[in-house]
């Protein structure tokens, strides 16, 4: 997804003059196309993200399209103030792009992990939450979010995921992609759990259940006519994201489902737990701790397609 | 250079805002009067001797740009922008009240906010760094406007204040004139025992601004400090300021920070500023 990123804003500062990229001491290589052919819109603002986010603020009030990059905990939680007052309440079209994605710098360890982040920005009036699932995705992502003028948060992986999409999807802010139509179990995605998700479809439809893949880039706003549809017609419905319960995909839904009681329908929640995930291990094996392989969440849907199944019919139609 | 009878003017200007913010925090009952006295100078400086702007084209493209990063002082800004024209002086009676366009701390450009604000402040240690987003701007686009931010002393507590200091410097910010209003008071101690501040001026130099130091209730001084710029340096003027300048049973008192004027305090005030 980093390089599908590089690669698309060189394109975009190609496209409009406006479009300036700050990076936080990141990135080493990975912007040599773009700096060689902007060297003026383009800013290494050092390792000081608080003074990189005030500073896009004053560069979109002037009429700039700024674009600011670094590793996610850095980009959300360091500077969450300078996204609130300088970006959101000044309702500056600056992009945040967080690399790195809830457990994709799993070696590094907690520090670098970011499974709170969609909780913290989510909650920002004014703010586009959008967690690209695949780099294809990442490559359609960023022209969306530039053409919403607002201010948006892009949460991207790092490099090396797996592709879902064959090409680049026609992607809008706030619609969710139906990746693989189902009929059993409606499984909505968010950000690099798509390719996880995708498997998951894969070994239940060997298993003779068809499941829906969603991916559900855009967190915030909610694709209500997606949502209204899963709940209508689905009875398990099942989120993904890494990132934390606690205010993630799986809250909003869950929030959602509570303005829009669907009583027969059965939401089941999948993400990282409300701790900090310790000891060494790659991005791999922190999944497995999380439960978040696709085996893992195959034995979970099994599990909750049985009690949904035992479901006293009174209790499905009148709940 | 300023004219004997410039000097007059700007003198008298200045007494007349110190009257005016006194009276809106009186009846508005809103503090942070010390804050807004200490600053007068500096915003009279800014606004008639050093800054490019027109009042009656307060959007326009090569303005120059000013921010009032000490939010806290918004009542001597607003009383500024009235005053040199930017809208009527008779909205300055609504400061603080319900549905007003004249918040206690400045808000964002727009339809809650009057023409002349630049940037909501108020949490200290943002304008310096939005300050250097225009400057770029400016930069990018090929434009000669100027960019000036006011800070407290206080503020420069604030971390981002000196990230945005290091920045503006590697980047040769010469457009970028920030004023720090030294008045050795924030809101609950001496700055200088609650952080160790000194030496203010050394700390800008050492990181790598054009700096000067003068007296903040000297406006030629200030006037001359913020246009003596480097070619290739941001510049920090520093100005020694007093709490609570100009009315006398206000001056270094830190108990105006918070305190509201009584009615009979404001008729002293205003008698000693002259303007009674």
């Amino acid at each position: 997804m980093r390089n599908a990123f590089a690669k698309t804003v060189v394109t975009m500062a190609e496209q409009d003059p406006r479009v300036v990229l700050l990076s936080a001491d990141i990135g080493n290589r990975l912007f040599d196309d773009y700096k060689s052919k902007f060297p003026d819109r383009f800013f290494n603002a050092g390792v000081a993200e608080s003074n990189m986010i005030s500073m896009a603020a004053g560069l979109a009030m002037n009429g700039m399209r700024p674009i600011c990059y670094t590793i996610t905990p850095f980009i959300t939680a360091r500077c969450l103030e300078q996204i609130r007052v300088d970006v959101c309440y000044h309702e500056q079209p600056v992009i945040i792009v967080g690399c790195g994605a809830g457990l994709s710098y799993a070696s590094l360890g907690a520090t670098h992990h970011s499974c709170e982040d969609i909780a913290m920005l989510r909650c920002l009036p004014r703010m586009n939450v959008v967690c690209p699932g695949d780099a294809h995705e990442v490559a359609a992502a960023i022209p969306a979010a530039l053409a919403v003028n607002q201010p948006v948060y892009l949460r991207i992986g790092k490099k090396g995921e797996p592709l879902v999409h064959a090409s680049v999807p026609p992607l809008e802010i706030g619609r969710a992609l139906i990746v693989r139509p189902g009929r059993d179990v409606c499984l909505i995605s968010t950000g690099n759990m798509l390719p996880v998700a995708d498997e998951v479809s894969v070994i239940m439809r060997q298993r003779g259940v068809s499941v829906q893949v969603v991916s559900c880039h855009t967190i915030k706003p909610l694709d209500q006519t997606m949502l209204h549809d899963a709940f209508s017609r689905f009875g398990l419905v099942v989120t993904v994201e890494e990132h934390s319960l606690i205010g993630g995909l799986g809250s909003a839904i869950a929030e959602w489902s509570a303005d829009h009681p669907h009583p027969s329908v059965r939401l089941l929640r999948l993400g990282t737990d409300d701790a900090f995930v310790h000891g060494v291990g790659s991005q791999a094996s922190a999944r497995e701790k999380q439960g978040l392989t696709a085996e893992a969440i195959v034995t979970r849907l099994e599990q909750t397609r049985i009690t949904v199944a035992r479901w006293p019919r009174n209790k499905r139609a009148s709940a | 250079m300023t004219t004997p009878a410039q000097a007059e003017q700007y003198d008298a200007i200045a007494r007349e805002l110190r009257a005016r913010v006194v009276q809106m925090s009186c009846e508005s009952k809103a503090p942070h009067l010390g804050s807004s006295l200490s600053c007068i100078d500096i915003l009279v400086a800014a606004y008639w001797g050093v800054f490019s702007i027109d009042p009656t084209q307060p959007d326009a493209v090569e303005r120059d740009r000013v921010i009032l990063s000490k939010g806290h002082a918004a009542a001597a800004l607003y009383a500024t922008l009235a005053k040199r024209g930017f809208f009527p002086e008779t909205w300055l009676n609504t400061f603080a009240a319900d549905g007003s366009r004249l918040p206690e701390q400045p808000a964002p450009p727009g339809r809650d906010s009057v023409p002349g604000i630049e940037a909501a402040t108020g949490s200290l240690g943002h304008g310096l760094s939005i300050g250097i987003g225009m400057a770029l701007a400016g930069r990018i686009n090929q434009r000669s406007y100027r960019v000036g931010v006011i800070l407290s002393d206080g503020e420069c507590n604030e971390g981002s204040v000196w990230e945005a200091a290091m920045f503006a410097a590697s980047q040769k910010l010469h457009q970028l004139v920030a004023v720090v209003d030294f008045n050795k008071w924030q809101a609950t101690g001496r700055s200088e025992d609650v952080m160790h501040l000194s030496p203010m001026v050394d700390k800008w130099r050492a990181f790598g601004w054009h700096t000067h130091e003068v007296d903040g209730h000297d406006i030629e001084a200030l006037i001359h400090a913020m246009n003596d710029t480097h070619a290739d340096k941001p510049t920090c003027v520093i100005a020694h300021t007093v709490k609570g300048k100009g009315v006398s049973f206000m001056e270094d008192d830190n108990n105006w920070h918070y305190r509201i004027p009584t009615d009979l305090e404001l008729r002293d005030a205003q008698i000693e500023l002259g303007v009674a």
